[in-house]
């Protein structure tokens, strides 16, 4: 006998997200879901920005391993609520990992959260967690071939971060290429070159993102 | 490699879906997978293999079908199959596109044994 059934197969995680975000808007907190590869840059941004933004806005930051806590330590060592979830191997944060951390929150007194997934180009995408916006860093060593390669990261994500753009004269990255690719995979994207190490492009970001913030406590 | 996580939230609805029918196996699964959905099906059969075993759905064989990349295009006025990755309409080339399918993941029907 067959059954119909007809479900979204992530439901469950989708309810959750859900609530997550509702969560999220009634309290004003920005949340952005900062996914990309391993080695990408996600936690040097994430010390840039907690460092530039502090004085201004109410951080927290969870930060998504699939073990330790060195991230967390880093990012804690800024003076900023942090916390480590350890996904035990899973490669990507779900709706539920992330409600599961969220009582460790004061979120009255929080403007802006940020989630570090773990680091991979492909399954975190699929998860939703409750974020305002997903935002994606990749570096310029990775290739100019990756929204080809991995379209539904781009697909996905509201904001590009293009790193380690200091290194464009010595590697061959062709940055048009990558552009177009990435706008054809994702007419929406903004796209924003940035170099962690030299800071270059970085207050473009900060002011996204500040902007980002003041809409959402409006 | 997150089709575990995609087979464990499977096996959840199968499970559920299944408990009225006390007794019952489950021997086959429908699913949608959109083309765009970053999903591979033999990874996913693996990963349904594994948790299944020992329950109603140890067997099951999971048949897919591949959602096709559609986009309606805001220009031509006209909905369009693309092969992808790309989101551009193939008519005008435009960007104004909206998607209409193609991210599916779904349990569409499944097929029960009675168990007495």
């Amino acid at each position: 006998m067959e059954i119909k059934v007809i479900k979204n197969i992530l439901e469950a995680n989708e309810v959750i997200a859900s609530q997550n975000k509702r969560l999220f808007e009634d309290k004003g907190v920005y949340v952005v879901n900062l996914m990309g590869s391993p080695g990408a840059g996600k936690t040097t941004l994430l010390e840039k920005t907690v460092k530039h933004l502090i004085d201004k806005k109410r951080i927290a930051v969870i930060e998504g391993d699939i073990a330790t806590s060195r991230d967390a330590e880093k990012i804690a060592a800024h003076g900023v609520p942090t916390l480590q979830i350890n996904t035990g191997g899973a490669c990507h944060l779900d709706g539920n990992m992330v409600r599961g951390g969220l009582k460790e929150f004061n979120f009255e007194n929080i403007d802006l959260l940020f989630v570090e997934n773990v680091g991979n180009l492909v399954c975190p995408a699929e998860f939703r967690i409750g974020e305002d916006d997903k935002v994606m860093i990749i570096s310029a060593t990775e290739g100019d071939d990756k929204p080809l390669k991995y379209p539904l990261m781009f697909q996905v994500s509201s904001l590009l971060l293009l790193n380690k753009v200091d290194l464009l004269p010595y590697i061959d990255f062709d940055l048009e290429r990558f552009r177009n690719d990435a706008i054809r995979v994702n007419p929406r994207l903004e796209i924003l070159t940035i170099s962690c190490r030299t800071g270059e492009g970085l207050d473009n970001w900060y002011r996204w993102l500040e902007e980002k913030i003041n809409r959402k406590r409006d | 490699m997150h089709e575990l996580a995609i087979a464990q939230s499977l096996l959840k609805i199968v499970e559920q879906e299944a408990l009225p029918f006390r007794g019952a196996r489950v021997t086959r699964i429908k699913l949608r997978i959109g083309k765009l959905s970053a999903v591979v099906p033999d990874a996913l059969r693996f990963a349904f293999e594994v948790i299944s075993q020992g329950g109603i759905a140890e067997g099951a064989s999971l048949e897919i079908e591949e959602v096709p990349l559609r986009l309606r295009c805001h220009q031509c006025k006209e909905v369009f199959v693309v092969e992808g990755p790309f989101l551009i309409c193939p008519h005008c080339e435009g960007l104004d596109v909206e998607m209409v399918s193609g991210r599916e993941l779904e349990i569409k029907s499944m097929e029960i044994e009675d168990g007495n």
